[in-house]
This record gives structure tokens, C-alpha cells and sequence, in this order.
């Protein structure tokens, strides 16, 4: 009896470390370390890892311990399980911004911060270091004899015309479980009725439901799939090697773009480093000239340039959207246009 | 800082410290209203949006197939959005459970309400509502709370330009009251200057334009000049008529004596007669002179100016007192010179030189010449008379003007000390000046009556 109540002591004691379901764990060693930093991010390692590498060219001894998970993982972490992380870094803008809200991140000032735009920062806590938009991703060889569609209107048609060619050959992310998808949906039905239209249109083409954008991006590549709904911009532009086999399309009656932003968790360890990390993220994406990053900076022009850009704006409006009963009716209603039964 | 005695601080510093002691105060409560002010706007002004905000959601609950549902609008949490990024908490309660929202908010009842919550401080609003779901009666309760971020920073921007109000007004007030210090003590000074600037002789009311506040003041100011003014006349009448009275039986004692000095024989007799006459001559010339002052003083308030020869004028006068000087054996020569006309009262300049020409024959010795003469020098007519007598006892003779003042050198010889008060007031009445000087090289005294000329 009482091995069996230590056991589950221990058990207990165990599951908040092991609890959120982390995707990729990848070190980055320092030689001589003094300070380890626990990254918890959505962003793939790959296109993230040239902003830790040139934080360690600048700041030695600091060595990096980066968890990929999805973002309603870092919610779990966070907020439920008191994890201790330095920085939380996620597409998922109104995750951050709840985080922030309910008081789980430290303010942070510095001179970088404060040069960013009002809207790129929201209560000294969560600050926007890059700006992706949501993008249609196309099929070449699906296309080919077909006008590329350049809104949604367009597209409805094109699905509605092409049944055939279309059934169950659309992707698009299943916003139950990913919480940048759910960002991206929730955004859309907001601005305009035409995505219900779509979401009805791509329901009854028995839609595919994908969990992250590189997913769609490689099944449309591969021929898997023939559309692929909001995926990310940035992810899709840095795929070169699939260039040949897809078209990126931003939708010009309007293109949601999302905020990438980064804040410091109240739990973080050592505060200090993870501004610095945050100053290293802004300037590098203000100053990213050099095409050394992936990820588009935020620059005036970006947004003022063209005018089908919807960029998130920070603040509690996104609180709306992670309310118990709205989110459980917009998942209804979200479930009723797209998962319909063949 | 020491005051003389008797001496209260001044008006100008009290007054000035009153201002300033009730500007600062204002300031003060200046500063204190406008705090208050904008504190209540403030919070009058979430509180409206909160209100906005609650409605807005309680809108939104809607009854479908026997349960409840609430689409929280997305203006319910923008409209909340601020510059200082106000964090922003809610709760939905269905009859006291919560349907949705933060479920560890306070307990709140409807209305406003200031509450702690994860450290912050926060606005919260309540808002029910009552619906019925299958004939069964349910209450909504919505609260939207609110950090306090913005409204702290905008109390914090009003408070400091109320501060900069309050200075400003302070330093405004500073110098209005350090001017209304110095117009207040500026009458009173102009007050003080008029009285102090009139001559010796000037008893007439003072009419400087004064506040009415100050008008007491010259009144009393003013009846004590006249009630000075009419005790001086009376004194000056006192001693006119004294002096005629005893003028006139000394006139006949004199008389008498000298009969009977022609009568006496006998030497030691004659000689008390003598020094009797000589002491007669004594007190009928003092009374004389005492009414030319009073004359002068009376005629110099009210000078009657006409067009005077003083040619003709000191010619008649060297004639008429020709004799009397003969008597010392002494020669009088006039010296007509050049002399325009110059206005004057002809009996007070009359006065004046018969004064000095008595004065010239009575100190000087036996013998000698009286020089008189006349002539221009630039805008002032001069009268020069020179002896060749003792001369004065200094070189500045200026206190022998004063009344009964006589030279140290001066005993042994008859008179009343009035003669060059007489001449002095007369120049000065005329806005001339009568100048003593011992003779130019000689022993003799030199006096020089000017006028200016017309």
C-alpha cells in the first residue's frame, strides 16, 4: 500500500515536466556556459535556428535549449503547469496575448522595444518581431489549364466548377487542435463572410485537416493535395526547393497577417539574457537587410504598401475568441461547414 | 531687518505678503480641484466604456434549445483597448455559476466597483440581466474589469499640468500683488512728495489726486494746514498790532525825552537822556521792523505783480535816506546801471531795500561811502549794495537770514536782526535770492539782491 502511494506521488510529482507534448527538443551548446535558456517556440528549428546562432555569435556563453511544440502547448506549459521557460516565442497571437493578460509574462523595456511601433507591442510584455501573412497554396500541376485564383471569390468558383478535380484534394488547418489555425479562422470569419462560404465550399469537397503549415506545403508539392487554405507565407516562401511545384498566392480581397511575437515568461530563470534575446529578434528583423533571416521584418512600408493587408491587432479583442462558449460555437459552426459527412 | 522705533513694517511688504500668501493657496486649492476633477473624468470615463462593454456582451446572450449561449461581440474587449494596454478580466455567471469567463474573480454585486485582483488593482462593472429558458426564470450576470494603467497615467499627466497651472497662476498672482504693493505705497509716496516738496512758507491745501481710501487722510491733513495756516496769521496779526501799539506811545515818550534833553544842563542827566533816546530808537525801530515782517509774510502769500522800476524805486529810497546818512557823515552814491522791468510787489521790494540800506548805515562807521548800484546779469536783475562797515562775521552769512539773528560782531549797535529776513523773503517770494558776501577786497559787506527778469 504505501509503495503504491509513493509511486503515485512520484508519478504526480513527474507528470508537469512531462505533461505538454513537445514536438522537437534541439540544443544549442555554448563552450564555457554560464546561462542556459529555455526556448519554448512554434517556429520550425530550422528557419528559427539563424536568430539563436547569431545571438550566441554576439553573447557567448549562453547556450540554448529550444523546444518546438504547438501553440496551444505553450498554453499548457505556461499557464497550467508553471513550466519554466526564459522566452515563449508563438505564431498564436492571442495565446500571447492571454498569457500576458492573465499576468504569466514580465514586462520588458529597452531602447529596441520602445522603437517598435505602438502596435507591435502590447503592455511592455509581448512584442510582434516579424509579420507573416496567411497565403493560399496552390498545386502547379493541379492548375495547369486553369486561371489561378486571386481571392477567395475566385477560388469559391474555381472548387465550385471543379468538383471533381478538387474532391478531397484541399487542405487546411484543423483550428480544433492548432491554435495558430483557430487564430487565422477565427480572424477570417471576423472580416468577412466569405470564408463561411469557403469553409462551406471546402467541407463539401471533404477538406483535409492538417496540423501545421509545413504539412501542407509539402502535400501540395507532392501533388498530395491541390490547395492548401491559410498557410503560412513565410513558411511556404522559405520551401525554395518546392518553388517549381507551387504557386503562393496572397489573397487580395484581404490577407490576414499574423504578428510573430516573443514574450518573458514570470517563470523565466534569467530574465535578463531573454531581453537581451528579445532586443537581438527586433533588431534583427528591423535590420534584416541582409536576407540572412527568414522571417519578413516589420518595416512601416510592409503594411502601409499594400492595402489588402490585415495585419492581428495586438490587444484584448483576441480574449474574444479564447472564451469558453464563443469558442465552442465557432468551433460548432466551424464543424458544421467543414466537416460534413460524404 | 531693524525698525526704528515706533516704525511698523511696511504696507507695500505686508500687502505684497498677503497677496502672495492667498495666491499661494489658491494655487494650492487650484491644483487640488483640478486633481479631483480629473480623477472623477477619469474614472467617469472607464467606467462608461466598462458600462459599454458589459452591455454589449449582455446583448449577446441568447437562449438556444434550452441552454444558454453567449457570442461575446469583438468591439465588447477592443473598445477596451487603450495606449497603456489595460488588461482586461470578465466573468459570465448563470444564477451565481459561472458560465464562462475568469472564474476566480471577486464576488461583485451590479454597479461599479474598485476591486484587488493578481495584484493589479481593477474597475470592475456588474450588469445582469434575466431570461427564461423553458418558462424556468435565470439570471445573467456580466462583469468586466479593468486595469487602471491608463487612467493612472492620464491623472498623472492632468496632475502635472495642474501642477504647472498652479505655478503659473501662483507666479501671475506674484506679480500682480508685488504691483498693486508698489501702486498702493506709490500714493502714499506721492502723498508724502507733495507735502514735502512745498516751500517753508506754503499753507495751502494739499489736491493731489489720491484714492478715495487716502481722502480721510488729506482731509485731516488739510484742516491741520489750515488750522496752522490761521494760528500763524493770528500770531502774525498778534505781533503786527502789538508792534503798532507800542510804536506809537514810543513815538511820544521819544519826544518828550528830547525836550527835555534841550532843557538839561547837567552832564550825567543829558547823558542818561541820550542812552534813553538811543533805547527808544532801539524798540521803535525792532517794532518797525516786525511790521514789515509781518507785512512781507502777509503781502508774500498773495503777491500782487506789477511792473516795477527798481531804478526809480531805490533812487527815491537812496534820496529819501540821504539825510539820515548825512547824520554819520556818510555819502550814499547810486550807480544806475541798465535794468529791464521786472514784475514784483513795488512795496515789498520797497521793504526790502530800505532794509538794507538801513542796515548799510547802521554798521558801517562814520565817514565812509555806501556804494548802491544796479545792473543785468543774463535772466536776473541784480541790486548791489557795498559798505564799508565791519562786513559779516563768516563767509557765509546764510544764517544771518534767519529771524533775530545777528552777527557775533554786531553788539554795540542798534537792531532787531530782522532786516535780512525781511530782504530774503521778499527775493525769495519774487523767485529771486539775496546773496551776503564780505565787499569784493575790502572790509565792508556786500549784499546782493536779485530778481529774475521778466
Amino acid at each position: 500500500m504505501r509503495h503504491l502511494i509513493l509511486s503515485l506521488a512520484l508519478s504526480l510529482w513527474a507528470l508537469p515536466l512531462a505533461a505538454f507534448e513537445t514536438e522537437e527538443l534541439v540544443q544549442f551548446p555554448a563552450e564555457n556556459e554560464t546561462v542556459e535558456l529555455r526556448v519554448i517556440s512554434t517556429a520550425d528549428t530550422e528557419l528559427f535556428a539563424p536568430f539563436i546562432t547569431a545571438f550566441q555569435a554576439q553573447n557567448p556563453g549562453i547556450s540554448i535549449s529550444y523546444y518546438v511544440v504547438s501553440s496551444s502547448e505553450i498554453m499548457v506549459a505556461l499557464a497550467e503547469e508553471g513550466a519554466p521557460f526564459d522566452l515563449a516565442i508563438s505564431s498564436a497571437m492571442d495565446l500571447q496575448v492571454k498569457l500576458s493578460n492573465d499576468g504569466l509574462a514580465q514586462p520588458f523595456s529597452s531602447d529596441q522595444t520602445q522603437a517598435l511601433p505602438p502596435w507591435a507591442r502590447w503592455h511592455d510584455q509581448v512584442f510582434a518581431f516579424t509579420q507573416e501573412p496567411a497565403t493560399i497554396v496552390l498545386s502547379r500541376a493541379a492548375f495547369e489549364g486553369l486561371p489561378l485564383p486571386r481571392t477567395r471569390q475566385e477560388l469559391i468558383a474555381l472548387l465550385r466548377d471543379n468538383p471533381d478535380r478538387f474532391a478531397g484534394r484541399i487542405g487546411t488547418y484543423d483550428v480544433r487542435s492548432s491554435g495558430l489555425g483557430y487564430l487565422f479562422a477565427t480572424q477570417d470569419g471576423r472580416t468577412s463572410e466569405t470564408f463561411w462560404r469557403l469553409a462551406e465550399v471546402m467541407g463539401g469537397l471533404q477538406t483535409q485537416l492538417y496540423c501545421c503549415s509545413s504539412d501542407m506545403i509539402e502535400d501540395v508539392a507532392a501533388g498530395r493535395i491541390a490547395v492548401a487554405y491559410n498557410v503560412l507565407g513565410s513558411y511556404a516562401q522559405a520551401r525554395e526547393d518546392l518553388h517549381d511545384a507551387i504557386y503562393i498566392i496572397a489573397p487580395e480581397d484581404f490577407t490576414t497577417v499574423m504578428l510573430r511575437t516573443v514574450l518573458i515568461p514570470d517563470s523565466a530563470e534569467y530574465p535578463v539574457e531573454a531581453g537581451r534575446f528579445i532586443d537581438h529578434l527586433i533588431q534583427s528583423s528591423w535590420l534584416g537587410a541582409d536576407g540572412a533571416f527568414a522571417y519578413p521584418g516589420i518595416t512601416p512600408d510592409g503594411l502601409s504598401g499594400n492595402a489588402s493587408l490585415r495585419p492581428i491587432t495586438l490587444g484584448p479583442g483576441l480574449l474574444v475568441y479564447l472564451d469558453r462558449l464563443k469558442r465552442r460555437q465557432f468551433l460548432r459552426e466551424w464543424e458544421a461547414a467543414m466537416v460534413q459527412p460524404e | 531687518m531693524r525698525l526704528a522705533f515706533g516704525t511698523r513694517p511696511s504696507i507695500r511688504r505686508r500687502l505684497t505678503l498677503q497677496l502672495l500668501t492667498s495666491a499661494a493657496i489658491l494655487a494650492v486649492v487650484l491644483f487640488l480641484i483640478v486633481s479631483s476633477f480629473a480623477r472623477q473624468i477619469g474614472a467617469e470615463s472607464q467606467d462608461r466604456i466598462l458600462s459599454a462593454s458589459v452591455a454589449s456582451i449582455l446583448d449577446a446572450v441568447s437562449v438556444a434549445s434550452g441552454e444558454v449561449t453567449v457570442d461575446i461581440p469583438y468591439s465588447a474587449f477592443t473598445m477596451l483597448d487603450n495606449a497603456n494596454d489595460d488588461r482586461v478580466f470578465y466573468r459570465i455567471l448563470q444564477d451565481g455559476a459561472v458560465l464562462t469567463g475568469y472564474d476566480d474573480l471577486p464576488e461583485t454585486t451590479p454597479g461599479f466597483a474598485t476591486l484587488p485582483y493578481r495584484n493589479e488593482t481593477l474597475r470592475v462593472v456588474t450588469a445582469t440581466r434575466r431570461l427564461s429558458v423553458d418558462g424556468a426564470p435565470i439570471e445573467i450576470a456580466v462583469t468586466v474589469g479593468q486595469t487602471r494603467d491608463a487612467q493612472a497615467e492620464t491623472l498623472q499627466r492632468i496632475s502635472r499640468m495642474a501642477v504647472y497651472l498652479g505655478l503659473g497662476f501662483f507666479a501671475a498672482s506674484a506679480v500682480l500683488a508685488v504691483l498693486a504693493g508698489q501702486v498702493t505705497a506709490g500714493s502714499l509716496r506721492r502723498l508724502a512728495g507733495s507735502v514735502s516738496r512745498r516751500g517753508p512758507q506754503d499753507l495751502r491745501p494739499v489736491e493731489a489726486e489720491m484714492p478715495s481710501e487716502m481722502q480721510p487722510l488729506v482731509r485731516s491733513l488739510n484742516s491741520l494746514i489750515a488750522r496752522l495756516s490761521t494760528a500763524l496769521n493770528r500770531t502774525e496779526d498778534f505781533i503786527a498790532e502789538a508792534a503798532h501799539r507800542v510804536r506809537t506811545p514810543l513815538a511820544t515818550v521819544r519826544a518828550h525825552a528830547e525836550n527835555t534833553l534841550r532843557r538839561v544842563d547837567k552832564e550825567e542827566n543829558r547823558h542818561s537822556l541820550r542812552e534813553m533816546i538811543r533805547a527808544i530808537d532801539e524798540s521803535s525801530r525792532a517794532a518797525g521792523q516786525l511790521l514789515d515782517h509781518a507785512m512781507v509774510a502777509l503781502r508774500a502769500d498773495h503777491l500782487e505783480l506789477e511792473p516795477v522800476d527798481l531804478n526809480a524805486l531805490t533812487g527815491e529810497l537812496v534820496d529819501r535816506l540821504r539825510p539820515v546818512a548825512e547824520l554819520k557823515d556818510m555819502d550814499i552814491r547810486f550807480d544806475e546801471g541798465q535794468t529791464g522791468a521786472i514784475m514784483g510787489d513795488a512795496i515789498l521790494i520797497q521793504n526790502a531795500v530800505r532794509n538794507l540800506l538801513d542796515n548799510a548805515i547802521k554798521y558801517a562807521p562814520s565817514e565812509t561811502q555806501i556804494k548802491v548800484s544796479t545792473d543785468i546779469d543774463g535772466a536776473v536783475v541784480r541790486l548791489t549794495i557795498r559798505d564799508e562797515g565791519i562786513g559779516f562775521p563768516q563767509a557765509d552769512a546764510t544764517p544771518l537770514t534767519g529771524r533775530f539773528a545777528r552777527g557775533e560782531n554786531a553788539s554795540g549797535v542798534v537792531g532787531s536782526g530782522l532786516g535780512l529776513t525781511i530782504a530774503d523773503e521778499v527775493a525769495r517770494a519774487h523767485g529771486g535770492h539775496l546773496e551776503m558776501h564780505n565787499n569784493c577786497g575790502g572790509p565792508g559787506a556786500c549784499v546782493t539782491l536779485s530778481f529774475p527778469l521778466r
